[in-house]
């Protein structure tokens, strides 16, 4: 019984039974496998995460996304005062993430791929875009840059999937891709 | 300390159990069942927040009840309820006293205090900032303290069980090398040692943060240490739910491990390996290489999933050889359909290894994978992944354990022994439902921690697909059944502790809750010698099928979304 001390003293001796022998090295074999597939993917899959990231103070990479935007602002959404930025296909691109906001609305232009630069003036945010179903976790002090190429058109939301206090439900984004030009 | 030295013998199991040591056990599960009534009546507002339909709370009552849940459920409920275990698998296992019982009562209000100040900081409004605490987002500064509190208190009550296991083999109370059950309490309280070391590194310099001492902590270092606690916190219980099983099974059905040798060396991977899981919480931050990612969210070539795995075979192995020595040698499943399923304490084992195993297991696995990892995190999916395995998994092995708990340590009788019967199955298939419809709305991109999926509120508008919403409402409609099974539990335990018949010798002889089955198999402890197991070699098969095919549909999921690198 399990509660009580081994009847046997050397049981570090017995023989593995040949059904133990089996499914231990079946479990091993496919984590090794499981293992191997996540450096295959990193060789031959089309979706890995970047591992460029650069330190950055809020303030300055608050005044780039701006400046960008600044270059390449097309219209306002509706009513909203937010600036819909359309950046050369195939360029870098910058959003920021603040209390509660992503900003701004990022136009790209499907089958063409960019540089997305990420990162938070305050706390700790979550880049949850959607449907497509990608999410990146964005820090302050840290700018992460992905590569990124839509492969549909559409308005896509970007959710906030970090809390980030009580306006965190308020905290929408938004991407919209559109055909090449 | 003449009043330690005194004890009286379990009729049932011949053990010794030492006065100081039964008191220790009860207040500490006591004020576990406590945590777990008030965590999970947190959890029951958040579920039916969640359900759009219902959406109870406004946001910051919801925020607050959901770290209120995180806390009392996730840590005060199931530290208490392991250091009871630790108590038991030490002392009472042992037929040791206990070390230093003033310490353990230390340690007892330390973390009673430390929880009760995390709660009052949370209930004040001014702390809703999840269990995880993310930096720069700043808590109270008692939040902090009473989550330190409690930390110090836990580890001395470890390390009263090493002092227990140190006077068991000075005084040789037992004979050769320490019971399974005790060797995987040894390993969750190794585990215990390095994860609380982690949350002190982390939350004492937060805590002197939230005063004004310190300026400023990096919020990645934050997440990388702060998860070193809070995952391997989570590796404690599995290493002490596994305990519980072979335990339960000892008791209810007499069985024996397979092989010692296997049991205890799953065992020792889980030491060497779980702490790397602070990794699956970084898998899409910036700043972190892949090939770190890759090494440690895979527990360096998932040698800990292996531990996992082998338990999943020896558990079922155990129970199935038992049965068919008792007779029950019909066909492939005979054993299983023989089992004790009317004894709380059985099907709550049960359901615990199947549903930790299917869903909680293989859901972590996938969840854990660097790539698959971007369209999962921070979604619905993540709790989905540890409602299965904290409360389907442990939380659920810890209500089995109860129902031999009552009888044996406080000799009361269970009462309501119809409600306890059903007791399990009400709570699994509820924790089930909340897990698997979690899960599913998340495939669908529904974020975590989140007040409104319809984004009323918000400037710009979005729409989750109808299909979420239906997830959305089965969740809540789970959770509710999952409420009735989790008052059921406290109704009968809380009820059988304060108001059950004394259980004397002769009630226990006439109704023995443990199995006394032929002496044979009772007499010879140790690993189990006959190995033809047809039924666990079936069940593991269909467990390895699941698990294979469920791991190449989330490749493909991601295959499908936007190329990114």
């Amino acid at each position: 019984m399990a509660l009580t001390p081994p009847e046997n003293r050397l049981w570090w001796k017995e023989p593995l039974a040949k059904m133990e022998i089996t499914w231990i090295s079946i479990a091993f074999v496919w984590g090794l496998f499981m293992f191997a597939v996540m450096i295959y993917w990193h060789i031959n899959g089309e979706q890995n995460l970047s591992n460029e990231a650069y330190r950055v103070n809020p303030e300055t990479y608050g005044e780039k996304v701006e400046a960008e935007a600044a270059k390449y602002t097309v219209r306002e959404e509706g009513d909203t005062g937010i600036p819909v930025v359309h950046p050369p296909a195939g360029s870098d691109v910058y959003m920021l993430a603040r209390l509660w906001e992503w900003w701004p609305i990022l136009e790209l232009e499907k089958g063409q791929t960019y540089r997305l630069h990420l990162s938070s003036m305050d706390w700790q945010h979550g880049f949850s875009l959607q449907p497509v179903n990608i999410n990146i976790q964005v820090h302050p002090n840290y700018e992460m840059v992905l590569t990124l190429k839509p492969t549909e058109t559409g308005d896509f939301g970007i959710v906030c999937n970090e809390f980030c206090g009580v306006g965190h439900h308020t905290m929408l984004g938004k991407m919209i891709v559109v055909d090449k030009k | 300390m003449a009043s330690n030295e005194q004890y009286r013998i379990c009729p049932e199991t011949g053990l010794k159990v030492f006065f100081t040591t039964e008191k220790l056990i009860k207040i500490n599960a006591v004020v576990a069942v406590v945590f777990l009534a008030i965590g999970g009546l947190f959890g029951l507002l958040v579920a039916l927040t969640r359900w759009p339909a219902v959406h109870i709370l406004p946001p910051d009552l919801f925020y607050l009840a959901l770290t209120a849940h995180g806390a009392d459920v996730l840590v005060f409920w199931i530290i208490f309820f392991e250091i009871a275990i630790l108590y038991f698998a030490s002392s009472v296992l042992l037929n040791c006293r206990l070390a230093a019982p003033r310490w353990a009562w230390l340690a007892f209000v330390l973390m009673i205090v430390g929880a009760l100040m995390a709660n009052v900081a949370v209930l004040q409004g001014e702390s809703s900032v999840m269990f995880t605490s993310y930096v720069p987002m700043k808590a109270a500064p008692h939040f902090y303290l009473g989550l330190i509190l409690f930390a110090v208190g836990t580890l001395i009550a470890v390390f009263v069980f090493f002092g227990t296991l140190v006077i068991a083999k000075q005084e040789k109370t037992y004979e050769g090398s320490v019971p399974l059950v005790t060797f995987g309490a040894i390993v969750a309280a190794i585990i215990a040692v390095y994860t609380i070391a982690s949350g002190a590194i982390i939350l004492v310099p937060t805590l002197l943060w939230s005063l004004g001492y310190i300026a400023n902590i990096d919020s990645v270092t934050y997440k990388l240490v702060w998860w070193g606690f809070g995952h391997s916190s989570q590796q404690i219980n599995v290493a002490a739910h596994v305990s519980v099983w072979y335990a339960i099974a000892a008791l209810t059905v007499g069985a024996k491990p397979l092989s010692e040798k296997v049991s205890r060396g799953a065992f020792l991977l889980y030491i060497l390996f779980l702490q790397l899981a602070s990794a699956h919480h970084l898998l899409v931050e910036p700043g972190i290489s892949s090939e770190w990612k890759v090494f440690n969210t895979s527990y360096a070539l998932y040698l800990a999933v292996l531990g996992s795995m082998i338990h999943g075979m020896s558990v079922p192995g155990a129970i199935e050889a038992a049965q068919r020595r008792r007779g029950f040698t019909q066909g492939m499943f005979g054993w299983l359909r023989k089992a004790p399923w009317g004894n709380p304490a059985f099907s709550g084992m049960a359901l615990s290894v199947v549903m930790f195993g299917f869903i909680g297991g293989i859901s972590g696995v996938v969840l854990g994978t660097e790539q698959i990892n971007l369209i999962m995190h921070n979604t619905l999916y993540v709790p989905g992944h540890f409602h299965a395995t904290v409360v389907t998994g442990t939380t659920l092995a810890f209500m089995a354990v109860s129902y031999l708990v009552v009888p044996l340590i406080f000799q009361k009788e269970i009462m309501f022994p119809k409600l306890a019967q059903w007791q399990p199955y009400l709570f699994g298939i509820g924790a089930l439902g909340i897990s698997l419809f979690m899960m599913g709305a998340g495939t669908l991109g529904v974020s975590r921690r989140h007040w409104d999926m319809t984004f009323a509120d918000a400037t710009l508008s979005f729409d989750h697909p109808p299909a979420a919403f239906l997830m959305m409402g089965l969740n809540g409609i789970f959770a509710i059944l999952a409420t009735i099974g989790g008052i059921a539990f406290i109704v009968v335990i809380v009820g059988s502790v304060f108001f059950g018949k004394h259980r004397d010798e002769a009630a226990c002889k006439a109704n023995p809750v443990v199995y006394q089955g032929g002496g044979e198999a009772v007499a010879s402890y140790g690993s189990e010698h006959e190995l033809k197991l047809p039924g666990t070699v079936a069940l593991v098969s269909v467990f390895f099928l699941a698990f294979v095919l469920y791991y190449f549909v989330n490749w493909k999921y991601l295959a499908e979304v936007w190329p990114l690198s």
